[in-house]
């Protein structure tokens, strides 16, 4: 195993750089990421006036403290005074600070109305959280466009333990993913978010927005972007084993830009669709060779059951199991229907009847297994 | 039998393991918990280190994701229900009687009882940990302390941890009721309520908070317990169930059970603080409204934890402006501590070290829960490292630190020998360092995005969590320098005079040190 040691010597360097000086943490991120909205400037603002505040009230509060440990001490002759009770300064301390919660309390109320109106949007995007990736669904005129959002394959393959990677080498080590998010700019952006599995939250820090995905509920949110550029997020409700490895990457660009690429999306839906439907019997290679790619790719199934198909820690082992060289129906339950009670998600909402066909024959040929090819008629047949 | 004879019989000390099996003695009970809860701190200690290894650096090179998250369950319950719950009702097995002038608990049956069911219960939540031979493929829960469901649900071994937590509640049921029939049936005639320590008031109080909570707990595991393996879905929304009520009914637990870890550490720094100022304790009759006045909020504010669950905004609103209030009550507590202080005699042995140390850490703590309360702030906040570094500020050094100073304050008491003061400084001074390079980086580190419960992290965060995990270590290994004093102490030392401390008051140091096995027989008249 390999270890950063670069990255190691930097660390332990920069620390010890803190200790002698402050101003070596100025190099480190202290605070809120810069926000790209108005209202996350707005929820920047009123974090930073409650927490003046409080250094306020601190400052008071320790002054008296440490005057009283260093005047009032016994090796300097203090003597105990007897007073123990004094109603006046008593009912002052307990309204002061109720004046201060009440000047808290009004930016933080318009903030909080600001951010629970929905309505008024100019598109809607349903964001679907699921173990452990994103589904983004469009209205591209009337046709729904929807793509998986998984971790980048190269950060996928260097997070393994023992991957041997140098992970301090990767650019955005855990913030890439294969599909972005696409949003205009300068829009009011509503987002559906939901869940089809456990809880997560979906949550993109410079856009101050962050919202549970609750298998369930279509919960609201919104949020806007004033300028082009990339911006990273990641999972925040634990999910599983794989919470760390579900970032959320949102690319905002101009108007015609988003229009353009909402158009590419939907030929491309369109085309993978009637491929999908399309009658024709595929050959155990064009399957296999698909089905690899999904199950390393956007179905994510190496995250459980391995890239070996050996199963990970506590998680079913796919070669030579009952399931995977048993009959076709069983294996094509499990992977369309999920099972329920577990992790393994019914990912006929997630992938089309070719995909779904030739994951489940790529797992029924590899790793040693032989047996039989399943065609996306199957499928069809047993949804 | 007259009282005499009654006292002769007893005065036998039974020895070897029977002593501990059947003991119905208060002092022999409380030493036992507090003997199982540093065990399992250290249990608990051991799970964090793994988790700070871990998290040392970016990648990972230690364990695998599931074993991490096993890791993050573990430590937050081994320390919640095993450590923190169990080391207060043993100063409260300890204490309440001699500061009442009782002769030993309402209920000396249940009392040995409710200890003893607590160690089957730790073997039930730790045992599915070496299911499958090896310790990296261990089965235990891996879901997070707060074990939300739907995720919960995918536990294959849930049954261990719906037994464990059970069990838990039934002890801490019958160690509340044993403390509220104790202080309200046995206090010494004179002492009216008013009149009570300030540590005994704040454990009526946390008593009545459990008596009201643990059943809720109950409800919600056996929900969990019946949606898994007997077809019902109170939690399942595909069965028409529902995952927020999961998180409704656990935080109307939750948040009460955060003041059942705090309260009774302000009772402690109550008793010490006046103690080392020389001065009575400031505002008494307001502190026992404060202490009543939290505990009574703590029931209507649980929501707080749920601001990113899509309440109504109405909802949202009503759970911030709550939740604000109670910074009011906690200010006061506060207040006082230092009016003690102001124009007090005050001097720093061990145990107002720990004390003051806890007032400031406590109120940083504090603060943090303030930021969190506000709402729109919360969404930023919320479930990022920044709520970590917030209840460890109120947890490590508001409840563990306020354990320290009480055993650091009445230790003398219970084995009759001062400790080594160079080694209780080592320990404090090691503690405190460690703790802030450990928990302080991570306000940080939560600012700047990072999620919790995350077994590996995006390279910007690397800075803050070497100094984590190196504060992490130091503090761990720190608590070991506790368990050599604690056994040093017991074994011998510089004999400790009844009141051990020049400023000390009340009843309990009115009987020898050591405390004899039966005190307080004939019932002290308190003025």
């Amino acid at each position: 195993m390999k270890l950063p040691f670069e990255r190691k010597t930097h660390a332990i360097s920069a620390f010890l750089l803190m200790l002698v000086s402050g101003s070596a943490l100025a190099d480190y991120k202290l605070n809120f990421q810069e926000p790209v909205n108005q209202l996350g400037q707005e929820i920047f603002d009123l974090h930073m006036l409650v927490f003046w505040i409080c250094v306020g009230i601190a400052l008071v509060v320790f002054s008296v403290m440490f005057y009283s440990m260093i005047a009032h001490r016994k090796s300097k002759g203090a003597v105990a005074a007897d007073f123990h009770e004094n109603t006046t300064v008593e009912v002052i301390w307990t309204i002061i600070p109720f004046i201060i919660l009440i000047s808290v309390a009004i930016p933080a109320t318009s903030t909080l109305i600001k951010i629970e109106d929905t309505g008024d949007a100019d598109i809607t995007i349903k964001v679907t959280g699921l173990q452990w990736k994103w589904k983004y669904e469009y209205d591209a005129d009337g046709t729904p466009v929807s793509f998986i959002s998984s971790l980048h394959p190269d950060h996928n393959k260097a997070r393994a333990v023992d991957s041997g990677i140098d992970v301090t080498k990767i650019e955005n080590y855990l913030l890439e993913v294969d599909n972005m998010m696409v949003v205009p700019v300068n829009k009011k952006i509503r987002l559906l978010v939901t869940s089809d599995d456990v809880i997560h939250s979906w949550w993109v820090p410079q856009f101050a927005t962050k919202k549970d995905a609750i298998p369930g509920y279509v919960n609201e949110t919104w949020t806007s972007v004033d300028k082009p550029g990339i911006y990273r997020g990641q999972c925040t409700e634990l999910c599983g084993k794989d919470h760390a490895f579900m970032p959320i990457v949102v690319k905002a660009v101009e108007e015609n830009e988003y229009n353009a690429w909402l158009a590419a999306k939907k030929t491309e839906a369109v085309a993978a669709a009637a491929e999908a439907a399309a009658d024709k019997v595929w050959s155990k290679d064009e399957l296999v060779a698909r089905g690899q790619e999904i199950y390393m790719g956007k179905g994510g199934c190496f995250g459980c059951h391995g890239a070996n198909g050996e199963g990970v820690a506590t998680f079913p082992k796919l070669a030579g199991s009952a399931i995977t060289i048993g009959p076709d129906a069983a294996h094509i339950d499990v992977v369309v229907n999920g099972k329920p009670g577990t992790a393994m998600a019914a990912y006929g909402n997630q992938l089309n009847d070719l995909e779904l066909a030739a994951v489940i024959t790529y797992e029924r040929n590899a790793w040693g297994n032989a047996a039989s090819v399943v065609q996306p008629a199957d499928i069809k047949a047993a949804r | 039998m007259t009282a005499t004879t009654h006292e002769e019989h007893h005065d036998e000390i039974p020895t070897g393991i029977k002593r501990w099996l059947f003991t119905t003695n208060h002092k022999d009970i409380g030493t036992m918990y507090l003997w199982f809860s540093f065990i399992m701190l250290l249990i608990g200690g051991l799970f964090a280190l793994v988790i700070r290894a871990e998290l040392f650096q970016p990648g990972m090179q230690v364990v695998d994701p599931n074993f991490f998250n096993m890791m993050t369950t573990l430590h937050g319950l081994v320390m919640v229900f095993g450590a923190i719950m169990p080391a207060f009702v043993g100063l409260a097995n300890w204490q309440i009687p001699l500061m009442v002038g009782a002769p030993d608990m309402a209920l000396p049956r249940m009392n040995n009882w409710s200890f003893w069911i607590l160690p089957f219960a730790g073997f039930m939540l730790l045992a599915p940990m070496f299911v499958g031979g090896n310790f990296a493929s261990g089965q235990g829960p891996a879901f997070g302390w707060t074990f939300y469901e739907p995720l919960s649900g995918q536990y294959d071994k849930l049954v261990f941890f719906v037994f464990a937590v059970h069990l838990l509640g039934f002890s801490s049921i019958m160690g509340s009721i044993n403390i509220i029939a104790t202080i309200l049936n046995m206090r010494a005639p004179g002492m009216t309520l008013m009149k009570m320590p300030m540590f005994v008031w704040t454990w009526l109080i946390t008593a009545f908070l459990l008596i009201a909570v643990m059943p809720v707990l109950a409800g919600v595991v056996t929900m969990m317990l019946t949606d898994k393996y007997f077809g019902t879905s109170f939690f399942d929304a595909a069965g028409g169930g529902d995952p927020v009520l999961f998180q409704h009914v656990f935080w109307f637990f939750g948040h009460p059970e955060v003041y059942i870890m705090i309260l009774p550490a302000f009772g402690v720094v109550s008793e010490i603080i006046p103690t080392f100022a020389r001065k009575k304790l400031f505002g008494y009759a307001s502190m026992v409204y404060a202490t009543a006045s939290i505990a009574f909020l703590s029931f209507i504010v649980w929501a707080h934890h749920m601001f990113t669950v899509g309440m109504p905004v109405a909802g949202e609103l009503y759970f911030m402006y709550a939740t604000v209030l109670i910074a009011v009550p906690t200010g006061v507590k506060v207040f006082n501590w230092i009016s003690t202080m102001y124009r007090g005699s005050m001097t720093y042995e061990i145990p107002m070290l720990w004390a003051l140390c806890f007032v400031i850490l406590f109120t940083i703590g504090g603060f943090s829960g303030l930021m969190l309360g506000v709402a729109p702030a919360d969404f930023q906040y919320h479930d990022t490292y920044f709520v970590v570094a917030h209840f460890h500020y109120v947890l490590v050094s508001g409840s563990l630190f306020g354990l320290f100073a009480g055993v650091y304050y009445w230790l003398p008491k219970w084995t009759g020998n001062m400790y080594s003061n160079g080694l209780a400084q080592l320990h404090f001074w090691l503690s405190t360092i460690a703790m802030n390079l450990t928990f302080f980086p991570m306000h940080f580190t939560g600012l700047a995005g990072m999620p919790r419960r995350y077994a590996d992290y995006p390279l910007q965060f690397t800075e803050f969590n070497v100094m984590s995990s190196v504060g992490a270590f130091m503090f761990g290994f720190s608590q070991l320098i506790f368990l050599w004093l604690v056994i040093k102490t017991i074994k011998g030392g510089e004999k400790a005079t009844d009141r051990v401390w020049e400023g000390s008051h009340g009843l309990e140091w009115t009987i020898p040190s050591p405390a004899p096995y039966h005190s307080f027989t004939t019932a002290p008249e308190v003025k």
